[in-house]
């Protein structure tokens, strides 16, 4: 584990340590996973479909509760939370979705909104009323991601990359410390993907919010992570700059060679 | 992977016929002729049932429509319409809360298997035994039958929410979860936006059948127009009979109407 040496931390902002998930005991998704990540950056994580990388970023934010092992963010663990300090790590974490996921029939400047819910209490959020500071800030990211006139637009009534950046704005607007992404690319066109990759990259770049992202497309990630993890059957198989990722590693992750051009 | 391994087998069945479902419906149309042949239904008795249907239909014509008819009519459809809207209202508002805890992927099973039974409790009459029942706790009138009807809204509204609920997008949901809401939080922002469309169109339906019951509970004693159309059935004063036979219809297309327009909005 190289990528640690850049943070003030000696193991970095971001660190799992024997981190296991098994839905079915005896079967785990993810074993000993041990990675640390520094407080700033791109780190992509590549691997075939099923071997748990939506599994490791979805432990991360409690999501899914890991059957054993620790997760320390900023020094606090993150692991064993529940109630009320869950959701307070919760809404430091900010989470792109592989689907989107906004819910439809909201207007896009509720689902950005829906970012804050972690801060406003339930009744105002149900009676619509925001403080002024969140609706501000909520604007500044519907400007940044180009879909300010979106506004008060229905979700379902955007397109897939709108709806992603949508997603993207909802995730910023927390304010988190960490951001990470599930597969955000996975639904869109080619030339979308690149967009959003870009987009989160230059916002979180413009925040200082370290990335975590799931990704099926190995180009992509070489041209936007720093560092690059590869997993296969539920381990860490490759972890290191993204200029280093050669054909053997793919080879290793993914398995076979013919793929590979 | 050779050509000579195929070897000619007997055809693959691309749509395999079901024989279990050839069996069921064999038994129901074997029960439907045992039926048919238990109850003593004859050409004949339907012939006769056909005229002194004519003669009933001929009495019935023109309809009566005396002032003092007429007053007596519209006090029970005002008052009527006065037990459906009213039941609805708090049909409808209780089923809220009961659907949301007996929707299984909100709450936990016990929570929800107790608002099932509830449902199902509320479920298991027809709104005029309800009406029976709370005639004689309550007494004649209206009250029995707005909460006979309560309880009728309840069942059906909730069962269908809860149902609605399950079919929700659990995704949108997590995304809501994943920003540190509280269980509220996700309840208004993620779950309810999903819902709510569905369920006030269920509650559109609910007052276009309370309308429907609200009629009949008055047989029994529940109030409204019902014990006025009882009470010309039993007096034989069959033109007043379709006087309000046809005021119940075009108060019930009306409001079919009013409920597809509130479904329409609410989309």
């Amino acid at each position: 584990m190289t990528s640690a040496a850049d943070s003030p931390d000696a193991r970095g902002a971001l660190v799992l340590s024997k981190l296991s998930k098994a839905y079915v005991a005896g079967k785990p998704v993810i074993t000993d996973i041990d990675l640390a990540f520094s407080a700033r950056g791109i780190t992509a994580i590549i691997g075939p479909s099923g071997t748990g990388k939506s599994t490791l970023i979805r432990c991360i934010n409690g999501l899914v509760t890991p059957t054993s092992g620790e997760i320390l963010f900023k020094g606090a663990r993150l692991t064993g939370l529940t109630g009320q300090a869950l959701r307070a790590a919760r809404r430091r974490i900010g989470m792109v979705h592989q689907e989107y996921n906004l819910v439809e029939r909201l207007s896009v400047m509720e689902n950005v909104l829906s970012g804050r819910l972690g801060y406003v209490p339930a009744w105002r959020a149900w009676l619509r009323k925001f403080p002024q500071s969140d609706i501000d800030r909520a604007f500044e990211l519907l400007d940044a991601i180009g879909l300010a006139d979106f506004a008060t637009r229905r979700a379902d009534q955007l397109s897939g990359g709108q709806r992603q950046r949508v997603g993207i704005a909802r995730a910023l607007v927390q304010e988190p410390e960490l951001l990470l992404a599930d597969e955000p690319t996975s639904s869109l066109d080619p030339k979308t993907s690149v967009e959003i990759v870009e987009l989160i990259g230059r916002l979180a770049g413009a925040r200082d919010i370290p990335v975590i992202i799931n990704i099926h497309n190995v180009e992509l990630a070489r041209r936007f992570a720093t560092r690059i993890i590869g997993m296969a059957q539920g381990r860490v198989v490759f972890d290191g700059r993204a200029a280093d990722l050669r054909d053997r590693h793919l080879a290793e992750i993914y398995g076979g060679e013919s793929w590979i051009e | 992977m050779s050509e000579a391994a195929q070897v000619p087998t007997a055809p693959r069945a691309a749509l395999p016929a079901s024989w279990l479902r050839r069996a069921g419906f064999i038994a129901l149309g074997l029960y439907t002729l045992y039926a048919f042949s238990t109850l003593e239904i004859t050409f004949d008795r339907f012939v006769r049932g056909l005229d002194q249907g004519a003669k009933f239909l001929a009495r019935m014509w023109p309809p009566n429509v005396e002032p003092s008819k007429l007053a007596l009519l519209s006090q029970g459809m005002i008052e009527s319409i006065q037990i459906a809207v009213l039941a609805t209202f708090v049909g409808v508002l209780l089923s809220l809360p009961l659907g949301l805890l007996a929707a299984r992927n909100l709450v936990p099973a016990a929570v929800s298997w107790t608002a099932r039974g509830i449902i199902a409790l509320c479920r298991s009459f027809h709104p005029v035994i309800v009406a029976i029942l709370f005639v004689k706790a309550v007494g004649f009138g209206a009250l029995a039958g707005i909460l006979a009807l309560i309880v009728a809204s309840m069942g059906f509204v909730s069962k269908l929410f809860a149902e609605a609920i399950e079919e929700m997008n659990l995704k949108q949901v997590e995304a809501v979860r994943a920003t540190g809401a509280t269980f509220w939080g996700v309840l208004f922002i993620g779950v309810l936006p999903q819902v709510i469309a569905r369920f006030v169109g269920f509650a559109a339906y609910q007052l276009d059948s309370n309308l429907r019951n609200s009629t009949m509970v008055g047989i029994v004693g529940g109030g409204g127009i019902g014990a006025t159309l009882f009470t010309a059935y039993q007096r034989f004063d069959y033109d007043f009979v379709l006087t309000i036979l046809i005021v119940i219809i075009a108060v019930i297309m009306v409001s079919e109407i009013a409920s597809a327009w509130l479904r329409r909005v609410f989309q």
